[in-house]
C-alpha cells in the first residue's frame, strides 16, 4: 500500500533520513522504532507531506506522493496524528473533529464519522463542547486520533502516541490500535516505547541516525539483541 | 444642571455608536493579524479608498446607495486580496519588520495615489440624513445606522467563523499553521480568503464612515492610529479585547471631544493608552498574545 | 590609500561651499545633510530591531519646542534647543518605558510609536491658537535674519557648515555606539531578550538608553530644520508620513551601514527635487507615490538596502576571488 524507496530528507543543510526504504501492506500494522533523534518524526512528516524529500520516492497504492501537494495527501487516504497531538487548543473538541473532516469528500459524511468517533471515544462525546487545550493528555490523544479518523483514512500514521502519557493511558492507546486494526485499518506507528508497540504490530523497522538498521516481524525483533544494542549501544 | 447632564448623556450615546464602527475596524485588523500574523498598517488607507469609491458611485454617478455599498465592500475586499498576493505573500517568511514596512510603503502609495487621482480637497457624500430628537438629545441617524450596520457585520463575521468549514479553518490556522495540510487545508487559499474578509470589513467601515465624515487622501490618519491603539490595548489578535477597547476609546474620544476640541479626544485616548500600559500591561482582556 | 579616503572626502565637503557658491545646490546639500542626520538618528535604534514608526513625533517636538520658546519666551535657541532635546527625550521615556518594561516589542512597539507620531500631530493641530495648527508656524526673524544669538543665518555657507558638522557628529555617535558595550547588549537583546536578561543585561535600561539617544538626536534634527527653513508645519516635520519617510530612506540606503541613511537621504531628496522640477505643482503626491512603490519593491527584493546590498555583494565577491 505504502512504499518508500531510498528516501532522503532533512531540514535545510541538516540531513535526517538517509536512503530509507520501507513498505506497509494493506491491513498491516507496522512500527518504526528507534532511539531519540533517529529521524522517526521526520519520516512521518515526509510521508504526510509536511516536509518534502530531497531524493527517493514515496507512493501510496501507486500514487506518487512526492508530486502531490501536501494538503491533498489526506484526500488520498493518509491521516497523520502528529507528535504531541497538535490539537487546536482554543477550539472545541467537536470543532477539532470537524477540522479532521475538512476535505470535500469527508464533509457529507461528517455526522456519520462523528458517530463512529464518539462510539470509539465516549469521553469525547461528553466533552464535545470543551476547549481542546483544557483536556488531559490522554483525552487529547483520543481527540487527536479521533480527528484523524474523521477523514475515513485507509492508512493511519501515529507519531509517538504514548509520549507524555501515564502508563494506564498508554495501555488504552495501544488497545485502541488493536481495535482499529481489527476494523481493517492499516497503521504505521512510530514509537520509542518498544515493548508496548511490538505487541500490537505485525512488523517493525529499526531506525537509527536516519537509516534503517533492521527489519522483521515483531516477534523476531522482540527476541533479538539488535534492539537492545541500538538503544543502549551495548 | 439637567441640561449639562443631557449633553454628557448624548456624548456617551454617540460614543457607543462610534464604538461600534471602531470595533468593526479593529475586528478587521485583528482578523488579519490573528490569522496571517501581519499588521496592515495601511488598513485605514484601504478604508479611505472605499470612501472615495462610495463618493464616486453615489454622488458622481448616482448609483443607488445600497448597490454602491455592495460594490464598495466587494471592491475593497478585492483590494485586500491584491494586497496580500502582491505584497504580503512574498514576505511571509521575512522578518516581521519587513512586513510592517512593506504595508507602510503601501500606505504611502495609497495616500499619494489618492492625492494624484482625486486631489486634496475634502469631498462629501452629500447625503443628508435626518437627526433624531430623542428625549431632548440629538442623535444623528447616520450614527445610528452605522452602529446597526457594524453590529450586523460583526454578527455575520462571527457566524461565518463559527458555522462554516472555511471559518473553522481560519480559526484553526491562527492556532497552528503548520499542521493545516494534514487537515487538507490549503493555507494559501485561507490567507487569501481572510484577506478578502479583512478588506470587505474595511469596505463596510468605509460605507459607514462616509455617511458622517468627508473624505480626503489623509482621512486615514484620523482613525488609523486609534485603531492600532485599540488593537494593541485589546491585545493584537484578541477579538474580545479589541471589541471592549473599541468602546472604551470611543467613549473617551466622544466625551473628551465634548469639553474640548475633537483632537484633544484623541490625545486623551492616547494618554489613557499609556496609563493602561502601566496599569494592565497585558491588555484589557489579559490574554497574552 | 583607502585609510585617507574619509579625510579627503571630508576635506572636499568642508571646502565645497567656498569653491562652489551657487545657493540652490547648497540649499539642497543642506537639506540633505539635515535629513541625513535625522535618518541616521533613527537608524541608531532601528538597527537593533527597535523599529519606531513614530520618529516624526520627536522631530516635531524638537522643531516646535524650539520655535515656540523663541517666539513666546524670547529664549535663544542656544537654550531652546537643549530644552527641545530634553522634551524629546522625556517623550521617548514616557512612551518607551512602559513598552519596554512590559515587553511590548515588534509589531506592538511599531504600532504604538506610529500612534505616537499621529498624536503629536494632533496635539500640534489642536493647539492651533499657539502653534498655527496645520497652517504652519514661523519663528520670528531677529536682526534681519542673521544673528548668532537667535541661531539664524542668512548665509547659506554658514548653514552648510553647521549642517555638515551636525551630520558628522551624528556619524560619530553612530560609530561610538557601534564600538560600545551598549551595542553588544542591544544585539544580544534583539536576538533573545530572555537570554540576555539571564546574563545580567538590564534589558529595559539599555533599550531606553538607545531610544532616548535616538529621540534626542531626531529632536535636534527637527530644531535645526526649523532654524534653517524658518517655517515648520505639522506634516513636514511630524506625523506618520515623516516617520515612514525616515524608515523608507534608511531601508533604501542600508540600515546596518553608517552611511546608509545618508545614501537614503540623497536618493529620496534628489528624487523629490527631480519630480518637483519636472512636474511642477502637479508633482504633489507623485514623489510619495514613487516612494511607496519603491519601498515595497525594496523590502521585497533588497531588504538590506542599496548600500547594504552593495557592500554584501562586494564582500562576497572578495571571498570568492581569494
Amino acid at each position: 500500500m505504502l512504499e518508500l524507496k531510498s528516501v532522503r530528507a532533512g531540514y535545510g543543510s541538516f540531513q535526517a533520513l538517509f536512503d530509507v526504504s520501507l513498505e506497509v501492506r494493506q491491513g498491516e500494522a507496522v512500527s518504526v522504532i528507534g532511539p531519540n533523534g533517529a529521524g522517526k518524526t521526520t519520516l512521518m512528516r515526509v510521508i504526510s507531506g509536511l516536509i518534502r524529500p530531497t531524493a527517493g520516492s514515496i507512493a501510496m497504492e501507486g500514487v506518487d506522493l512526492v508530486a502531490t501537494p501536501s494538503y491533498r495527501i489526506v484526500e488520498i487516504g493518509i491521516a497523520h496524528v502528529p507528535e504531541s497531538r497538535r490539537l487546536f487548543p482554543r477550539m472545541t473538541v467537536e470543532d477539532n473533529l470537524r477540522m479532521g473532516g475538512f476535505t470535500p469528500a469527508a464533509r457529507p459524511k461528517f455526522q456519520e464519522r462523528l458517530a463512529v468517533v464518539y462510539e470509539l471515544f465516549p469521553r469525547l462525546r461528553e466533552r464535545r463542547r470543551q476547549l481542546a487545550g483544557s483536556m488531559s493528555g490522554g483525552e487529547q490523544q483520543m481527540c487527536a486520533i479521533g480527528r484523524a479518523l474523521m477523514s475515513e483514512p485507509r492508512l493511519l500514521l501515529l507519531d509517538e502516541p504514548s509520549a507524555g502519557l501515564a502508563p494506564v493511558i498508554v495501555e488504552q492507546v495501544f488497545d485502541l490500535v488493536k481495535r482499529l486494526r481489527a476494523g481493517g485499518l492499516t497503521v504505521l506507528i512510530v514509537e520509542q516505547n518498544v515493548q508496548q508497540v511490538l505487541r500490537v504490530v505485525d512488523r517493525a523497522y529499526l531506525l537509527k541516525a536516519g537509516s534503517i538498521r533492521a527489519a522483521g516481524t515483531a516477534a523476531d525483533l522482540l527476541a533479538s539483541d539488535t534492539i537492545r544494542q541500538a538503544y543502549l549501544g551495548v | 444642571m439637567p441640561v449639562f447632564d443631557l449633553f454628557l448623556l448624548e456624548a456617551l450615546i454617540n460614543g457607543i455608536f462610534l464604538g461600534g464602527v471602531l470595533a468593526l475596524l479593529s475586528l478587521g485588523l485583528n482578523l488579519i493579524f490573528g490569522v496571517i500574523d501581519v499588521v496592515w498598517i495601511c488598513y485605514a488607507e484601504l478604508i479611505m479608498f472605499g470612501m472615495y469609491g462610495m463618493y464616486f458611485l453615489y454622488t458622481v454617478y448616482h448609483v443607488p446607495i445600497v448597490l454602491a455599498a455592495a460594490v464598495c465592500i466587494i471592491g475593497v475586499g478585492l483590494l485586500g486580496v491584491l494586497l496580500h498576493a502582491l505584497v504580503i505573500a512574498p514576505l511571509l517568511g521575512a522578518a516581521p519588520i519587513n512586513q510592517l514596512l512593506a504595508t507602510g510603503g503601501v500606505l504611502f502609495f495609497l495616500q499619494s495615489a489618492a492625492t494624484v487621482l482625486f486631489g486634496v480637497e475634502f469631498k462629501n457624500l452629500g447625503l443628508r440624513l435626518p437627526v433624531l430628537k430623542v428625549a431632548g438629545m440629538f442623535i444623528s441617524y447616520s450614527r445610528l445606522l452605522a452602529f446597526a450596520a457594524a453590529l450586523i457585520g460583526m454578527v455575520l463575521v462571527y457566524l461565518f467563523l463559527t458555522r462554516t468549514y472555511t471559518g473553522a479553518a481560519i480559526r484553526a490556522i491562527a492556532q497552528d499553521r503548520q499542521i493545516m495540510p494534514l487537515m487538507g487545508v490549503n493555507a494559501r487559499r485561507i490567507y487569501l480568503i481572510t484577506s478578502a474578509l479583512g478588506g470587505a470589513l474595511a469596505g463596510l467601515a468605509a460605507c459607514l464612515l462616509v455617511l458622517q465624515y468627508d473624505v480626503h487622501p489623509f482621512v486615514g490618519l484620523s482613525f488609523g492610529p486609534i485603531t492600532f491603539l485599540i488593537c494593541v490595548l485589546g491585545s493584537l489578535g484578541n477579538f474580545g479585547g479589541g471589541f471592549l477597547a473599541a468602546f472604551v476609546f470611543a467613549e473617551i474620544i466622544s466625551v473628551g471631544g465634548l469639553y474640548l476640541d475633537l483632537e484633544w479626544g484623541y490625545v486623551f485616548a492616547f494618554a489613557f493608552f499609556i496609563v493602561m500600559m502601566f496599569v494592565r500591561p497585558e491588555g484589557l482582556m489579559a490574554k497574552r498574545s | 590609500m583607502t585609510r585617507y579616503l574619509p579625510w579627503i572626502g571630508g576635506a572636499i565637503l568642508v571646502a565645497l561651499p567656498f569653491v562652489y557658491r551657487s545657493p540652490y545646490p547648497l540649499h539642497i546639500l543642506i537639506v540633505i545633510l539635515i535629513w541625513s542626520f535625522a535618518y541616521t538618528s533613527w537608524s541608531v535604534m532601528g538597527r537593533f530591531g527597535l523599529v519606531s514608526l513614530g520618529h516624526g513625533g520627536f522631530m516635531g517636538v524638537g522643531a516646535y519646542v524650539t520655535a515656540l520658546l523663541w517666539n513666546y519666551q524670547g529664549m535663544s535657541p542656544w537654550l531652546g534647543i537643549p530644552l527641545a532635546l530634553l522634551a524629546g527625550g522625556l517623550l521617548a521615556v514616557l512612551v518607551a518605558y512602559p513598552c519596554f518594561r512590559f515587553r511590548i516589542t515588534g509589531h506592538y512597539f511599531a504600532l504604538v510609536t506610529l500612534a505616537l507620531s499621529g498624536i503629536v500631530l494632533q496635539v500640534i493641530t489642536a493647539t492651533r491658537d499657539y502653534t498655527g495648527g496645520s497652517l504652519g508656524y514661523t519663528p520670528e526673524r531677529h536682526q534681519g535674519g542673521s544673528s548668532l544669538w537667535a541661531l539664524q543665518f542668512g548665509e547659506k555657507t554658514t548653514w552648510y557648515l553647521i549642517a555638515l558638522a551636525v551630520w558628522a557628529a551624528g556619524l560619530y555617535v553612530w560609530y561610538r555606539v557601534e564600538r560600545s558595550m551598549l551595542r553588544l547588549a542591544l544585539e544580544a537583546i534583539s536576538e533573545d531578550e530572555d537570554a540576555a536578561a539571564a546574563t545580567g543585561v538590564h534589558v529595559t535600561a539599555e533599550k531606553l538608553k538607545i531610544t532616548v539617544l535616538s529621540a534626542a538626536m531626531t529632536a535636534l534634527a527637527g530644531a535645526l530644520y526649523c532654524q534653517y527653513q524658518m517655517f515648520i508645519s505639522p506634516d513636514t516635520v511630524s506625523g506618520i508620513s515623516v516617520s515612514l519617510q525616515m524608515v523608507f530612506a534608511v531601508v533604501v540606503g542600508g540600515i546596518y551601514v553608517s552611511l546608509g541613511p545618508t545614501v537614503g537621504a540623497v536618493i529620496t531628496i534628489l528624487l523629490a527635487e527631480v519630480l518637483r522640477i519636472s512636474f511642477g505643482t502637479r508633482a504633489v503626491g507623485w514623489d510619495n507615490l514613487v516612494y511607496g512603490i519603491l519601498l515595497v519593491l525594496f523590502i521585497v527584493f533588497l531588504p538590506k538596502g542599496i548600500l547594504g546590498s552593495l557592500l554584501d555583494w562586494h564582500r562576497r565577491s572578495r571571498w570568492t576571488s581569494s
